[in-house]
């Protein structure tokens, strides 16, 4: 029985050992008469989630038949503890991750080198000689200005936060007595505080949800929205991040770990996808259907990072942003395309999109996405 | 109560429990039951998950009825305190006895330790469920709409059966409530949580499962039509939809066509058909995905 909760154990369950005495106790009070329903009464047991619970069956069979899966997954059982709630996309990837570990961000610094070859066709808004905060993202491109955008873009988030949740702070006062307001009706009952006033429950925090385009037309901007989409996971705790280009996938885990090097490494093996096609209306279809449910509340703000070049059909789009819209409070598109002098958001895509968001803004510098704050505030 | 007790004790298989479910009017998954058995036995929360609509609530009721016992149920929703769900003191009652007390010159301890007793405590679903004398059925509905506070609030009493009110000390249960919690996964549950329940994942029925709570339900409902009625029901939730139908749902639209005196979904006029929808589609694109034709096409494979 030890053997089997171990067992179960490396297949991922969380079970420590007070379910695998449970489990020897039950099995010590029923005679193992049927097999089936001791079956039943273990995965009640021993599963704690559905994953677990669909797949109960498997484990079990697997275990004490030795058949079908065993232990698949204990090649990695070193010092990679996986997060139990990761949705099972990860699986095919972590395989590949130790792989990929040894360079970690270089994958995206072949990105930023194109991002000078190109530099001189780009229509520059701002002159070369104003400071970073000005200058348009794609041409930032030798390590050190990286690296300082970098910086700037983690501070950025960390004083969007600071801005927001202040309001919040202020008002955490969490059902509390109004004196004042209490005193002064008693007046009303012969000073007898019969009604006692309480203050409001403070606003809940805003949660915000990233989505952000690593397609091959964003390329130049990938690496620094990633950055700051970083930034803003890590310093806010109620906040998603989801990564897209002709497939979504959840990285929230992975930007919050602190270990920037660590970090990299786990995003690393997106980097397959970095720079491929865009398929927007699907990427959305897969968060709508999978991620919607959880992720999105009366107050979250969606906030889609993307230039709109998609290859999908535009009309899956419009869909998949309605039902975006009816979940989540705000939907906000950032296109960093919209910074370029002359671009009108001509494309199929964009202009169908654009009916359905509550805000459109660049996002091509800094400041623009400092900009941004109001927006969230307005709540 | 001799039975209610043969089934505390992990008394019977399986099946007799299975049967002692349906005699109350519960047709339960096997899976669910052995998971609902094992957590009288082991006297430990049974944290049911499943999508709307598959019987969750029910469940509580069904056990309720089984044992015997009083149901007390918890309805969790957002900002839900601990003054709502566990004890708040009668604080108006409090003043009014320090009113009475002002002119009779009694120390202010002796009032103190009155107005700080259980008589004048506020009893909430929790409280009321651990300081039964007799022993209850507490179903926490939906618990993932409960902020994460309240959620921590809730280990205490759920794996010790005990609640602390500062004032009074620890309150120890007097029996040991069965409890149900339900949740539709629209926020992942800490694992603390987790690990002090038993779990069971609720699916929607088969198409055998369906049928046989349609005949208990209904009665009345032609043999032929009950059929047709879950083989539509069953290949609609194969249909891409945003909401899809639960037991409730099929319940009511069996209802409904019962009462406008459908006979045979193969024969039945579309848009007659169509109208009755708004019993199993609760959304307005689900409305819309589901056009005239797709419908007739579901009702001529469902007969």
């Amino acid at each position: 029985m030890i053997g089997f909760v171990n067992h179960l154990r490396l297949n991922d369950y969380t079970l420590g050992l007070p379910e695998a005495e449970a489990a020897v106790a039950l099995l010590m009070q029923q005679p193992l008469s049927n097999v089936g329903e001791t079956k039943l009464r273990l995965r009640s047991l021993l599963a704690k989630r559905k994953e677990e619970w669909e797949r109960f069956d498997a484990d079990f069979e697997a275990y004490w038949y030795a058949r079908g899966r065993r232990r698949d997954r204990s090649r990695r059982t070193g010092n990679t503890p996986r997060r139990p709630t990761r949705p099972g996309v990860w699986n095919d990837h972590l395989e590949r991750q130790n792989g990929h570990g040894d360079s970690p961000g270089d994958p995206r610094s072949c990105g930023g080198g194109g991002g000078e070859t190109r530099a001189g066709e780009g229509r520059l808004i701002a002159s070369k000689q104003t400071p970073l905060h000005a200058r348009d993202l794609r041409h930032l491109a030798d390590r050190a200005e990286m690296e300082e955008a970098e910086r700037a873009a983690e501070a950025l988030a960390r004083a969007l936060r600071y801005r927001l949740s202040r309001r919040y702070r202020l008002q955490s006062a969490r059902q509390r007595l109004d004196l004042r307001r209490t005193l002064r009706r008693s007046l009303a009952k012969g000073g007898t505080p019969i009604d006692p006033v309480w203050r409001a429950r403070p606003e809940e925090q805003v949660r915000i949800v990233v989505l952000l385009d690593i397609s091959g037309s964003m390329e130049l901007y990938s690496r620094f929205f990633l950055q700051f989409v970083k930034g803003l996971v890590a310093q806010w705790a109620e906040s998603d991040a989801y990564l897209f280009h002709t497939r979504l996938l959840r990285v929230t885990e992975g930007l919050r770990e602190r270990d920037p090097i660590k970090a990299m490494t786990r995003l690393s093996l997106m980097a397959g996808g970095f720079g491929g096609g865009t398929e927007i209306g699907a990427s959305l279809k897969t968060f709508n259907d999978r991620y919607a449910k959880q992720a999105l509340n009366g107050r979250s703000v969606a906030i889609i990072l993307s230039d709109g070049y998609d290859t999908g059909v535009p009309a899956d789009l419009v869909r998949e942003l309605a039902r975006l819209r009816r979940r989540a409070r705000r939907l906000i598109w950032l296109n960093p395309l919209l910074g370029w002098r002359d671009y009108r958001a001509i494309n199929r895509a964009m202009t169908a999109a654009l009916p359905l968001l509550d805000h459109f803004a660049s996002a091509h510098n800094l400041e623009s996405l400092a900009a941004l704050e109001p927006q969230l505030a307005r709540l | 109560m001799a039975e209610a007790e043969a089934v505390e004790g992990g008394g019977g298989s399986l099946a007799a429990f299975l049967q002692r479910l349906a005699g109350v009017g519960y047709l339960a998954d096997p899976a669910l039951a052995a998971a609902l058995q094992l957590s009288l036995q082991l006297q430990r929360p049974l944290l049911l998950e499943g999508e709307a609509g598959v019987g969750k609530t029910e469940v509580a009721k069904a056990l309720s009825r089984l044992l015997g016992r009083r149901l007390i149920r918890l309805q969790c929703y957002e900002g839900l305190d601990a003054s709502a769900a566990l004890y708040e003191w009668n604080y108006q009652r409090q003043l009014l006895a320090i009113k009475a007390h002002e002119h009779d010159g009694a120390s202010a301890e002796a009032i103190e330790t009155q107005i700080f007793s259980e008589r004048y405590l506020l009893r909430r679903p929790l409280l009321e469920a651990i300081d039964s004398e007799e022993p209850v059925v507490l179903l926490i509905d939906e618990i993932d709409r409960a902020d994460e506070a309240f959620e921590a609030y809730l280990l205490e009493v759920l794996s010790d059966y005990q609640v602390t009110v500062p004032e009074l000390g620890t309150m120890e249960a007097r029996s040991t409530p069965a409890t149900i919690l339900t949740s539709n996964a629209t926020r992942a549950l800490s694992d603390a949580l987790r690990r002090r329940c038993l779990y069971a994942y609720a699916d929607f029925p088969d198409s055998e499962r369906e049928l046989a709570i349609l005949r208990q339900r209904l009665p009345a409902l032609e043999e032929t039509l009950a059929r047709q009625i879950v083989g539509f029901v069953q290949s609609l939730r194969k249909e891409d939809l945003e909401k899809l139908p639960g037991i409730a749902e099929t319940l009511d639209w069996a209802g409904a066509l019962l009462s406008l005196g459908f006979a045979d979904l193969s024969t039945a006029d579309p848009t007659g058909l169509q109208t009755t929808l708004v019993c199993l589609l609760k959304t307005e694109a689900d409305h819309k995905a589901l056009a005239p034709e797709a419908v007739s096409r579901l009702a001529g494979c469902a007969a």
